[in-house]
């Protein structure tokens, strides 16, 4: 498979050295000549010291015939630049970004980013779970941001408990299939009656409208008991 | 009417002051604050420091209901990814973006941006001087000709509610 890297700092650089190993064909795109002959040095020729935001550079670069572009540069900008040049001019079937500002997401899915990879929201992910919120827990992206796989913890109070999978109205497109309970994990079957303390591990379509009806079923009307509060 | 600008530079603070002399509530933004020293002691607009690319900065500076956003900086990418911000998150009719390689201008004009190219503007200006035919195409703005290509093949703003 031929891969356009853009970018040579560390993620661009063990990308291509990773890439390399599993047999596949790039070239990296590092527009600092000094970085760029540093990268050669370890790597081999396969270094264009050119900005691979300037649509020529791409098409040096062999944009045309790549699968995938993956623009992984720290510069949101510049990201979203090489991808929608990659995308709309190259026609580059998969185009990847690297995202630092997770706001940018949604503006990078929009505008035809095929992948989007978020340091900061992993990290942020990695931090969440070890705070005790009662909110569903988000764990990963699946089909490109389409589903999310969540946590969702079972606490006193929760509609769920003493209850059966199939007593749950469960929200279109979402699922429950694993069960963490104590120090066992097991699949979720259909006799199986949820108690307190359980963690469930669902995939639900992204959004606010599937994710706020399956966390009412599963955690309870957390933000209600807030409104309650604030009424009095 | 309502002006947002990214970017005091000389392009930049020289439209702020026009805009914003002829009546209209103008805010310019610059990571800077010296850039600032550009406008006029008595400019009668907002002049506010901040990073012009970042969704929440433009939330707060007003993107949402303005009239025209101008991308201005010195960052032909940071004008692209600001101008599309404004257009796509903030649905602001009227977006320019100053884009300053001719070939990244053409481009961003086919992907349904708005540009200005200095470049072009001032080749076709100074190939005039010299007798030259001009250029059409390099005059002002060009406007925006191909459409965002949209998953949902549609043009409203994204939605986006925080």
């Amino acid at each position: 498979m031929y891969i356009v890297v853009v970018g040579g700092g560390k993620v661009g650089y063990y990308l291509a050295k990773e890439l390399l190993d599993a047999g596949h064909e790039l070239v990296i795109l590092e527009k600092n000549g000094a970085r760029a002959r540093q990268i050669a040095d370890e790597l081999g020729s396969i270094v264009l010291n050119r900005d691979g935001c300037e649509g020529k550079h791409l098409a040096e670069a062999g944009a045309n015939r790549a699968s995938i572009v993956a623009a992984v540069t720290g510069d949101d900008e510049d990201n979203l630049v090489v991808c929608q040049m990659a995308k709309h001019h190259f026609d580059v079937p998969r185009t990847i970004a690297r995202v630092n500002n997770p706001q940018n997401e949604e503006l990078f899915r929009h505008l035809g980013v095929d992948e989007i990879i978020s340091p900061t929201r992993m990290v942020l992910s990695s931090i969440e779970q070890d705070i005790p919120v009662h909110e569903l827990l988000h764990i990963a992206q699946l089909k490109s941001g389409e589903f999310d796989l969540v946590e969702a913890q079972i606490s006193d109070g929760s509609p769920a408990v003493g209850r059966k999978p199939t007593d749950i109205a469960l929200p279109e497109g979402s699922s429950l299939f694993l069960l963490l309970r104590g120090n066992n994990v097991q699949p979720i079957r259909a006799d199986t009656v949820f108690q307190v303390g359980d963690k469930v591990l669902a995939v639900s379509r992204a959004g606010e409208e599937g994710q706020r009806s399956l966390r009412r079923e599963l955690i309870g009307e957390t933000e209600q008991i807030g409104d309650a509060a604030l009424t009095r | 009417m309502r002006a947002v600008i990214i970017g005091c530079g000389r392009v930049g603070a020289g439209v702020a002051e026009r805009l914003a002399r002829e009546g209209h509530d103008v805010t310019i933004v610059d990571i800077s604050t010296e850039a600032f020293n550009r406008l006029e002691p008595d400019f009668p607009g907002q002049a506010i420091r901040a990073d012009g690319t970042d969704e929440d900065v433009l939330r707060r500076v007003g993107t949402e209901g303005a009239d025209y956003f101008f991308a201005l900086t010195e960052g032909d990418n940071r004008n692209a990814f600001a101008a599309e911000l404004a257009a796509e998150t903030f649905g602001v009719k009227n977006v320019v973006a100053k884009i300053n390689d001719p070939v990244r201008a053409e481009a961003f004009t086919m992907l349904g941006l708005s540009t200005i190219c200095r470049t072009r503007l001032m080749v076709d200006a100074l190939a005039r001087c010299a007798g030259l035919p001009g250029d059409p195409g390099a005059m002002g703005v060009r406007e925006a000709e191909g459409h965002h290509d949209h998953h949902d093949g549609g043009s409203p703003a994204l939605q986006v509610e925080r």
